[in-house]
């Protein structure tokens, strides 16, 4: 038995061709290397989430934890019990802003994209080419015709002004777009011979063919909207997201170093975690990403 | 839409043809009737917040415009004034060209090379490593630890650090010396920026037809370089054009990062960028017609770089 499988690896490696084995050393080193410089600062905040505050200001300072502690989060807690607004009414507002916005995204990228994806009609390039456009700037750009859109619409300072426009996005839009190209004609055809409204092929037939790209929009849209401060157009207190709450306690400075590293291993573990149970999935959805014309 | 040509007077084919043009169109536009539903909540979402205030900003910088009195029509002052006579507007923009040379082209090769080694890499290992370089994109705000790591004081972990085995005396200001600012910045920046496009460029590595590569070895591609180059490279342009469009943008945009570590504004305005130069004009003085002239000016950059890069970037292997 292992002699087989042994030999099956020393096959698969003669197979590679064009490497050399000094230069993928060389290679991997420098992987190593950057793949540290990326993740140190990540391992430092885990870490100091743990950290008493007698570690947290250590001189020199140490980067790993000795006595690893819960009293950050106990800390955090008692911190925003005193406070106005509770801690719990901050979760919720990033759970709501999150979850309808994601949900909202996905949904309407997919109704755009079947038919920008599958049929040709009148405005359709057009469509796509504005999509595409857009793309191209970032949304600072439009900032103060926003404000007015918002105070026209009256929805300053409620959370539609976080999750609607969130729910427009260009890029969702695109790689459901290109995704669903792939999906082959004769499907579509064989579910309009049956009778099938467009509606009904949209939602049984190609949703349920997309879920990788569902959870490539879901992982891209909810680490922008887990991560909002709020913005500019939410003022009330009872109103604001997580984020908010922890930049006003890093604002709070050296005393409250531990419950802000605390705060920020909660704001972080939550998107990477979604991250590497979708991870096979949105690759796949990023080969079909490609522009092409 | 009413034929209006039935006015005018026009000989009887061209008319035809007109009437019978218009007509296709009417009738395809019914028969795609269940798109536009389909596509209607997208697009009116995506009219109302990106292509309307596109072309508002876009008018609203000829005006004078303080929200409270109604705007006055100034024609190109907004603009001559701002590349005349606003200093800091040049300070900007010097600081976002400078950032945008190097975390643009920097990140966009970064994240190539990055995607290149890793897909050499086993399965197991592979996907590992892609959560570690793609991990700091989506944690959020996690780049305020750049903050203690970067802190003035002793307690700075880089400061302490160097201290420690002897290289400085002193702790160095980093977030406050303008001699080190905007490298901060940047190095935070590229820290955070193997993104969309990293992945998109692990999913190309990954779907390159493998009999492209053997049949390459028997044309005489000996290693990797050649293979990078000949073969790697060209299947991948799709891939290559949509990640150029994302880094660019990303690489004009800088602002919260430069926010979060430099303040606002920051020192002499050493970390001071276009959008941040916006956002004082927009949110803080209240002049909506000057904002807007700089807003457009961001637009042009950004759309304009975008599209010269595009048709640099096709030009390759062709």
């Amino acid at each position: 038995m292992t002699l087989i499988r042994k030999r099956k690896r020393i096959f698969r490696f003669q197979k590679k061709l064009n490497r050399s084995l000094p230069v993928s050393i060389l290679l991997f080193m420098i992987l190593a290397l950057f793949g540290a410089f990326m993740a140190i600062p990540l391992i430092y905040a885990f870490n100091n989430a743990f950290k008493p505050l007698d570690e947290l200001f250590i001189f020199p300072p140490k980067f790993f934890v000795r006595n690893p502690t819960f009293d950050n989060f106990f800390d955090l807690v008692a911190v925003m019990g005193d406070s106005w607004v509770p801690l719990s009414r901050y979760f919720a507002n990033t759970f709501i802003i999150t979850v309808i916005g994601t949900a909202g995204h996905v949904l309407l990228a997919s109704m755009a994209a079947y038919p920008l994806a599958k049929y040709r009609f009148p405005g359709s390039r057009a469509i796509f080419s504005m999509v595409v456009l857009s793309l191209m700037f970032s949304p600072h750009v439009t900032a103060i015709p926003n404000y007015m859109v918002m105070s026209l619409l009256g929805w300053i300072n409620t959370h539609a002004s976080i999750i609607i426009p969130s729910m427009a996005f260009p890029l969702g839009l695109f790689l459901m777009k290109q995704f669903m190209e792939q999906l082959p004609d004769a499907m579509l055809e064989a579910a309009k011979m049956d009778g099938a409204s467009e509606y009904r092929i949209f939602w049984s037939v190609v949703m349920p063919n997309v879920k990788p790209a569902w959870l490539t929009l879901l992982i891209l849209q909810f680490p922008v909207l887990w991560g909002t401060n709020g913005g500019d157009f939410i003022y009330s207190e009872q109103l604001k997201p997580l984020n908010y709450a922890l930049e006003q306690i890093t604002l709070g400075g050296i005393a409250r170093a531990g419950v802000g590293a605390a705060v920020a291993l909660i704001l972080m573990v939550v998107p990477i975690t979604l991250f590497i149970i979708s991870q096979s999935n949105v690759i796949q959805t990023m080969s079909s990403s490609g522009m092409k014309d | 839409m009413q034929p209006k040509s039935a006015e005018r007077p026009v000989n009887n084919t061209t008319y035809l043809k007109k009437e019978s043009r218009i007509a296709r169109l009417k009738s395809e536009i019914k028969r795609g009737k269940h798109y536009y539903i389909l596509l209607a909540p997208y697009m009116i979402i995506f009219s109302f917040f990106t292509v309307i205030p596109v072309i508002v900003s876009f008018g609203l910088s000829f005006f004078s415009f303080n929200m409270l009195e109604i705007p006055q029509f100034i024609g190109w002052e907004n603009y001559s004034r701002l590349f005349l006579s606003d200093d800091i507007f040049m300070i900007a923009l010097k600081n976002t060209l400078m950032f945008a040379a190097i975390t643009g082209p920097v990140s966009y090769i970064a994240c190539f090379i990055f995607a290149w080694i890793i897909n050499e890499l086993s399965p197991k290992i592979r996907a590992f490593m892609t959560v570690i370089f793609y991990a700091p994109s989506i944690s959020g705000n996690v780049f305020f630890i750049w903050l203690i790591i970067f802190s003035g004081d002793t307690y700075g972990y880089l400061n302490g650090f160097l201290m420690q085995i002897g290289i400085i005396l002193e702790p160095i200001q980093w977030l406050k010396d303008e001699q080190y600012i905007l490298w901060v910045v940047i190095l935070v920046q590229l820290w955070l920026s193997l993104g969309t496009s990293f992945l998109a460029f692990i999913a190309g590595l990954q779907t390159i037809d493998r009999s492209l590569i053997e049949a390459g070895a028997v044309d005489g591609i000996k290693n990797r370089w050649q293979e990078l180059w000949y073969i790697t490279l060209p299947s991948m342009k799709p891939q290559l054009l949509f990640g150029a469009v994302l880094q660019i943008t990303m690489a004009f945009a800088v602002a919260d990062i430069s926010i979060a570590l430099a303040g606002f504004p920051s020192v002499n305005y050493a970390a001071h960028t276009i959008v941040t130069h916006l956002m004082d004009y927009g949110t803080i003085r209240f002049e909506m017609g000057y904002a807007s002239a700089i807003a457009t000016v961001l637009f042009g950059l950004m759309i304009g770089t975008n599209m010269l890069v595009q048709k640099l970037l096709r030009k390759v292997g062709t």
